[in-house]
């Protein structure tokens, strides 16, 4: 509290939630009579005490007036408690918040949007709910159409737009909210590409006219392109804060963001002929791994079971950039044609070797597909289910010129031939 | 610490919170953008838009007319009893529909109440609100009636804004305490029609108050919609003043209203978890 500028305060900050036991989320009316006559009775009879579980346990922590901080931790840590609370969605169990400024959050892009109403009708709605005066979503009714790029559909019901043109004018009310805290969840996962990068370009003005922004992502690249400061949250725990370069490390270098494999159990995903057993990344060290450096080469490995014999298949992978944008489909391409062997019952292992010096340095989302051909089938698709963090050491690495330690853009950074020719 | 227009604190709820009505007052054209939508997708939606508004208490009022006033022969106080119906059909339908509207306001707007803070009792004020323009629509068939039947309506009729907002207050006050259970208990939604259906009966709809012996008349008023509908007799059609009876069903409704705005708010705390 020693600075004056703190605009958002956290103090001791905690959520708790109730699973099972009386206070329980599906509620009659008669579950109700009927546990208040049983009340007195259960207490006579020692039943065992409704399971509580901390979302959110003792988090403390200040933002400064103009800090974009980026808020990290895998899925469960308690991000999305968190900005429910700062943006009083729900309630804390205990801790206080304090907030000095107009609030803005923007937990979902078109919220309140309703198909029936049109473009315009949309705009006003859901500016109003999100926060604007209607005074001021007339001012900036021209900039929100035409960062939409839906002008002619204005006066269209959105039932008739495409799930682009929806998104975008969603965002384009979104981007024109002027809160002097923004508290942003995951809301730039949709969307095409192009339109992403433009959002990005929007969030980074946002950031430079020296607003504070809290703002949570997966997407590494995202918040490290964004953030001055990250908050690491681990299983409602604060477990790092500081410069956003070293919560990214901790987070990627802690246990906590998977190992890189998965092995399927009970349902194992697939049809009839054919299901995946297993997925995994193998770093140069023969583990699974979920980060290399952008000079080493690693393998990605699935492992299936074909329940038929006589079938031709065709086990493809799906890599994606931090952005959502397809970086290539690759496939085992000696076994796509008709003079490949057909295999028996039994369980096989396809391995693809992704070369050193080839993908930029970043997070990159892997997908994996089992199919057949001949006739064709897709058993299984499980899009973006591993992901492999790309590391830069920048010192020693070919496809850098030596000295430069600045951003090299591009979804690959491959070492090609060169050759002086004149 | 800085000093700043908008301070917000959030700290664990008490359990009873007073109505925030500046708050409330801030959010305004938030309830205006939530009345004007409601009203606007039910228009847009159904084919005959708002001849709906006119086309169901028509109806009801000619079921009424025929059953009860010719068959039934039920007293009328002297008014024509189409006319008589009708004039309770109104402020009925417009008390019925916004307990209904604003009880499932509050689960069909989940998606957007577990994405956006706003004062939560917007809801359900949207959802009493919306009804009133069906209301001024079916308002306008009224006045034709009345012409027709040679009504030139009182003095009174300044009166009529007053047991308007009576008739909101007390679909406020109802409507916050089912919606408020109904986030909680949700089979308070299936009761709803049930209700509406009994306190049809129980209100002086088809038949006048006069009907209930004088001394019991002002226990009737402890149903608010008595004396809403009675009031709404006197001031157009000029029939006997409702007197004490429109007093105790005020204090009614604000008894409703207070504790329905009381248990609201303590209700709201935990919606997002619940929903």
């Amino acid at each position: 509290m020693g600075s004056d500028n703190i605009t958002i305060s956290v103090r001791g900050l905690g959520k708790k939630y109730a699973i099972g036991g009386p206070r329980e989320k599906y509620l009659t009316f008669r579950d109700a009579i009927v546990s208040s006559v049983k009340a007195p009775v259960r207490r006579l009879s020692s039943r065992e005490p409704p399971q509580e579980f901390w979302a959110l346990k003792d988090i403390s922590f200040n933002v400064e007036q103009g800090e974009v901080v980026g808020i990290i931790g895998r899925n469960g840590a308690g991000k999305s408690t968190l900005l429910k609370i700062l943006s009083r969605i729900t309630t804390p169990t205990e801790g206080t918040v304090d907030l000095y400024g107009r609030v803005g959050s923007l937990l979902e892009v078109g919220t309140g949007f309703h198909p029936e109403l049109t473009g315009r009708e949309n705009i006003f709605l859901s500016g109003s709910i999100l926060g604007m005066k209607r005074s001021e979503i007339d001012a900036k009714l021209d900039d929100i159409v035409k960062f939409s790029e839906i002008e002619k559909f204005l006066d269209t019901p959105a039932k008739r737009y495409s799930s682009g043109m929806y998104v975008r004018l969603a965002f384009a009310v979104a981007a024109h909210l002027d809160p002097e805290i923004l508290l942003v969840d995951e809301v730039l996962a949709v969307g095409d590409a192009a339109f992403q990068k433009k959002c990005l370009g929007k969030m980074g003005e946002v950031a430079k006219e020296g607003r504070t922004v809290l703002f949570v992502s997966h997407n590494m690249t995202m918040i490290s392109s964004l953030c001055r400061k990250g908050i690491l949250l681990n299983e409602g725990n604060l477990q790092f804060e500081g410069p956003v370069e070293d919560a990214i490390n901790t987070y990627l270098n802690s246990d906590q963001i998977g190992s890189g494999e998965i092995v399927f159990r009970d349902r194992l995903p697939g049809d009839e002929n054919a299901v995946l057993r297993s997925v995994r990344i193998v770093g140069p060290d023969g583990k699974p791994t979920v980060n290399v450096e952008i000079n080493q080469s690693f393998c990605i490995e699935m492992e299936y079971e074909l329940h038929r014999d006589g079938l031709r298949v065709y086990p493809n992978l799906h890599v994606k950039d931090s952005y959502g944008q397809y970086v290539f489909v690759t496939a085992d391409s000696e076994m796509d044609s008709t003079s490949m062997k057909k295999l028996k019952t039994g369980r096989y292992c396809s391995r693809c070797v992704i070369p050193g010096n080839f993908l930029n340095s970043g997070t990159y989302y892997i997908g994996f597909a089992l199919g057949s051909v001949f006739p064709l089938a897709i058993h299984s698709f499980l899009p973006d289910l591993l992901f492999i963090t790309i590391h830069d050491p920048i010192v020693g690495i070919p496809t850098r010129l030596e000295g430069y330690s600045g951003p090299v853009p591009g979804s690959v950074r491959p070492l090609l031939k060169w050759e002086l020719v004149g | 610490m800085q000093e700043s227009p908008y301070h917000i604190h959030i700290a664990p709820p008490a359990r009873w919170n007073p109505v925030n009505l500046a708050e409330l007052w801030n959010y305004r054209e938030l309830l205006y953008s939530f009345t004007w939508r409601d009203v606007k997708i039910r228009y847009k939606q159904t084919a005959l838009g708002f001849l709906w508004a006119v086309i169901q208490p028509l109806f009801m009022m000619l079921i009424f007319t025929v059953f009860f006033g010719r068959l039934a022969k039920i007293p009328s106080d002297g008014i024509p009893y189409p006319l008589f119906v009708l004039a309770a059909l109104l402020p009925w339908t417009l008390f019925a529909e916004g307990i209904t509207r604003s009880t499932s306001g509050m689960i069909t707007n989940a998606h957007i109440m577990t994405k956006v803070y706003f004062p939560r009792m917007i809801m359900p004020l949207a959802g009493i609100l919306s009804p009133l323009v069906d209301f001024v629509f079916s308002f306008l068939v009224l006045l034709v009636f009345m012409a027709y039947f040679g009504f030139v309506p009182t003095m009174n009729i300044i009166f009529l804004p007053l047991f308007i907002l009576l008739a909101l207050a007390t679909s406020l006050g109802i409507g916050l305490w089912l919606s408020a259970l109904n986030v909680k208990y949700r089979d308070f939604q299936y009761t709803i029609p049930f209700m509406i259906q009994l306190g049809l009966f129980a209100s002086p709809v088809v038949y006048p108050a006069s009907l209930v012996p004088e001394t019991y008349r002002f226990l009737y008023g402890l149903n608010p919609m008595a004396g809403v509908i009675e009031g709404f007799r006197w001031a157009l059609l000029g029939t006997e003043v409702p007197g004490a009876m429109i007093l105790v069903s005020a204090a009614v409704v604000l008894v409703l209203l207070v504790s329905g705005a009381f248990y609201f708010r303590r209700m709201e705390q935990y919606y997002a978890d619940v929903v």
